[in-house]
């Protein structure tokens, strides 16, 4: 072969693309550029009373304890106060969007339980509709009320963890433990029906795995009457602590009309005070046959939108999914659980989004199918990372300690954000 | 200090307060009178061995109470992390250590050594010299607190007249200390830490100076022997918040004071894991962190024994005097310990009880609230005992104020406890349709 002139000859130093100076992040002296929009103001106080102040630039993160993973924020702060906030994402970046095109329909379920790692089942089920959507089958009855009985049970861990860790940063260590109390007996009925504690892949295309085993719904009733108890010491104990109150309300106020304009859904959307829950607004699997309430913030302790409705909105959505869970032991029927679908799945050609309401918020699954093994595109709307985008709007004017409750309030789960 | 108590001892200008005091003097007239000093004192000439001089008293005298504080203040400090652990434990539901020793009591001595060998690391861009000089500054403040403390009638190191002033005058070096580690560190994180260290201290040993003022106007002393001792009538029950009921509330305020002083929850913004991750500490690892830990648990022994001494009768306690000689003063430390403790375990139940405040609600908190109210009691303490006890001596009045004033006291505390007695909140109670049709409430 004769190399040509375009293309360069075998082992010839091929000449990388490199950045003329002064592009990319840094300026022509290789200085770091700024990286918020306007450069670091000198303060007025400097020109009044000769007093030289600067703001200062700091990192909160990766390795933060408050920031639930590993978001990176650059502050801009003057003493304690934030005057600016830019999110860095991208630490655990897996490419699982990416994943979706080169496995098969069946094998990217394990990679769904990956994303938000605190809400495993919901992801199962978001994925598994997404697909039926296209293929267009029925779910028997059976395996709807369990993966209903499992995406609730779920939504009741995951907000229990945010529930504990809100409290861990605004320095409350025991609702925490406490939280995890209640968690493990979910993880344990998890490990009970699917063997797994944390990535479940148990909700599948068609229904669910396996049927639940013998004893396993009288255990979640007992789970659902113990909780609602330990729920109220929940409350004594942190949601009315006045030092907490006084630590959250009025704080990272969210207005109405921002939280629309940043597209955020789930408890932050509702605690802004929009009754919009995906599981009323657009009832899938059974949800139109149960009776729950969709808590709003009210804005009973500050301001509608404070981070303390954000919070109260998550207790009081426990509390509804333990309605939601009794209603379904109440009226599940003995059949079966997963439909039947071949082995080597191909899923007719087309494109399907299915929205559902994860504990964060809406968790969209937009697959399209050129009717072989495999997704053309599989793409995820994460409801962390579309939360997250609030950061930059709802940080500055805050306090340092006031950023810590605001991140908390939003819950984000880095691994959902990155995915 | 003890050092000028021993060379004033020996100059015959100081009294003799209490059997005791003097040990050193006593300890070096033995060693002279010893067979080997006579001895050694015959085979260089000597009639007897020569009286040494004053600074090698003070030298010897010095060395020996800071051996015996250096291992009293590890060992409380250990026992109170240790009760930190389990109670924290009890409160959260789980176990707690329990595997090292019984009960897993020797835990904190497994920690010491694994801080001990763990690699010492000074960051690069640190000032390596503060650094290093930082954790030492802040253990020498909390073994200077102990000079000062009266743990049994005669125990005590040394007998200060200002003894008040000095234990707060010393705890503020820690402060200092605290400083060099932030700014030494050269982490932004570390500087927040000593910044509000510095702020929040300074604030609050204005509230704490006026807290401690109001016993030392009922007492009417601002020795800390005085003080304890002023409370032993009743067969030692005559604690100094039975004596007047202003006492009590300076108490409480002395309370929260005393935990913003030692940087406990919830006014443990200087070292806030959630948001400074460590603060002032963050870069210090090994035996150097732990000089910080074991400042802590120090200065939290010293505020409760202090706050013991002047409130709640020290090393008093009923029935206690039945008792003699050693066996009298070993009790009365055993009292004051476990009194002290007592305080500490307070400490650590509002610990692991309350999440933390913000930055500028603890400034608010002082200024605003502590600071008047301290005022207050002090104005009102002096009243009481000009205008409504006639300026007599507590032993001195007449045998209904006596009576009255701790009744009044147990009453208040009383209705105090009726007032805030457990009431369930349960949030469900608010009804949801009420609250989903809020004023601003979108519906979909």
């Amino acid at each position: 072969m004769v190399p040509s002139s375009e293309t360069p000859a075998r082992g010839a130093a091929a000449t990388l693309p490199v950045k003329p100076a002064g592009q990319g992040d840094y300026d022509e002296d290789f200085n770091l550029k700024p990286k918020f929009a306007t450069p670091l103001a000198r303060n007025e106080r400097e020109m009044v009373m000769d007093v030289r102040t600067q703001d200062m630039e700091m990192n909160m993160g990766p390795q933060h304890p408050s920031t639930h993973g590993v978001l990176r924020l650059l502050l801009r702060v003057d003493g304690e106060i934030v005057t600016g906030a830019v999110p860095y994402i991208g630490y655990i970046h897996r490419c699982a969007e990416k994943i979706g095109e080169s496995v098969e329909w069946i094998q990217y379920l394990p990679y769904t339980d990956r994303y938000d790692y605190l809400a495993a089942m919901n992801n199962n089920l978001g994925y598994s509709m997404a697909v039926e959507k296209l293929l267009g089958i029925e779910i028997p009855e059976r395996a709807m009320y369990i993966r209903t009985i499992c995406a609730e049970l779920n939504r009741i861990g995951s907000h229990l963890i945010a529930f504990g860790t809100y409290g861990l940063d605004l320095g409350a260590f025991t609702p925490f433990f406490y939280s995890f109390r209640e968690r493990e007996w979910i993880l344990s009925l998890f490990e009970k029906i699917c063997g797994a504690r944390l990535t479940y892949s148990y909700i599948r295309i068609g229904g669910v795995f396996n049927d639940s085993p013998p004893g396993w719904l009288e255990e979640v009733a007992a789970f659902c009457n113990d909780f609602e108890e330990k729920w109220k010491e929940y409350n004594d104990l942190l949601s009315e602590n006045s030092i907490f109150v006084s630590r959250t309300a009025n704080v990272g106020v969210i207005s109405v009309e921002d939280a629309l304009a940043f597209g955020l859904t789930g408890p932050c959307l509702r605690g802004s005070g929009i009754a919009y829950d995906l599981r009323k607004a657009q009832p899938y699997e059974l949800y139109n046959k149960f009776e729950f309430d969709i808590p709003v913030g009210s804005g009973r302790k500050g301001t509608v939108g404070d981070c303390w409705d954000r919070y109260d909105v998550r207790m009081q959505e426990m509390r509804e999914s333990v309605k939601i869970v009794r209603q379904c032991l109440a009226g599940i029927q003995e059949g079966p659980t997963l439909a039947k679908l071949s082995a080597a799945l191909r899923v007719p050609a087309g494109h399907a989004y299915v929205g559902i309401e994860n504990p964060r918020g809406e968790l969209g699954h937009f697959v399209i199918s050129g009717g072989d093994k495999k997704a053309i595109r599989l793409r995820v709307r994460g409801p962390s990372f579309c939360n997250l985008s609030i950061l930059p709007k709802a940080l500055p004017g805050t306090m340092l300690a006031d950023a810590v409750a605001v991140i908390g309030s939003i819950d984000i789960v880095l691994g959902e954000v990155d995915r | 200090m003890i050092s000028l108590h021993v060379m004033e001892s020996i100059g015959g200008q100081a009294r003799r307060a209490a059997p005791g005091t003097n040990w050193t003097i006593d300890l070096i007239e033995w060693a002279r009178k010893c067979s080997l000093s006579k001895w050694l004192a015959n085979a260089a000439g000597y009639e007897e061995a020569p009286v040494p001089p004053d600074w090698i008293v003070a030298a010897v005298g010095a060395g020996i109470a800071v051996g015996l504080v250096l291992a009293f203040i590890s060992v409380v400090a250990m026992f109170s992390i240790w009760l930190e652990r389990r109670v924290a434990g009890r409160i959260q539901s789980r176990i707690g250590p329990n595997r090292v020793g019984p009960f897993g009591l020797l835990q904190s001595l497994a920690d010491g050594v694994k801080l001990l060998l763990k690699e010492d690391i000074i960051p690069s861009g640190a000032d390596r010299s503060l650094f290093i000089l930082a954790p030492a500054l802040v253990m020498a403040s909390a073994l200077g607190m102990f000079a000062a403390l009266p743990m049994a009638a005669g125990a005590g190191f040394t007998d200060l007249n200002l003894g008040i002033i000095f234990i707060i005058a010393v705890s503020s070096l820690a402060t200092i200390g605290v400083i060099m580690a932030g700014w030494s560190s050269n982490n932004k994180w570390a500087l927040y830490g000593a910044m509000r260290e510095a702020a929040q201290v300074v604030s609050y040993e204005i509230p704490l100076g006026l807290s401690l003022l109001v016993p030392a106007v009922v007492a009417g002393s601002m020795n800390l022997r005085e003080i304890t001792e002023s409370q032993s009538s009743w067969s030692g029950a005559c604690w100094l918040i039975f004596q007047n009921p202003i006492c009590l509330p300076a108490f409480v305020l002395y309370f929260v004071a005393a935990l913003a002083e030692t940087k406990r929850a919830p006014f443990d913004l200087p070292e806030s894991e959630s948001e400074l991750v460590a603060g002032f500490h963050v870069e210090y690892s090994g035996i150097r962190f732990s000089f910080f830990f074991l400042e802590e648990y120090g200065a939290m022994f010293i505020m409760s024994a202090l706050g013991v001494a002047l409130f709640l009768g020290g090393w008093n306690f009923p029935g206690i005097d039945v008792l003699h000689g050693g066996w009298l003063v070993a009790t009365q430390l055993l009292v004051f310990v476990i009194k002290s403790l007592c305080m500490i375990l307070l400490m650590i139940w509002v610990r692991w009880t309350l999440p933390r405040l913000r930055v500028d609600q603890v400034m608010v908190m002082s200024y605003k609230y502590l600071t008047p109210i301290g005022l207050g009691l002090v104005v009102a303490s002096a009243g009481w005992e000009v205008l409504v006890a006639g300026g007599l001596p507590f032993n001195d009045r007449p045998f209904w104020m006596q009576a009255a004033t701790p009744a009044l006291v147990v009453f208040v505390c009383l209705l105090l406890g009726w007032m805030l007695r457990k009431q369930s909140v349960d949030s469900a109670a608010a009804p949801f349709a009420a609250r989903s049709s809020a004023p601003g409430a979108i519906q979909t």
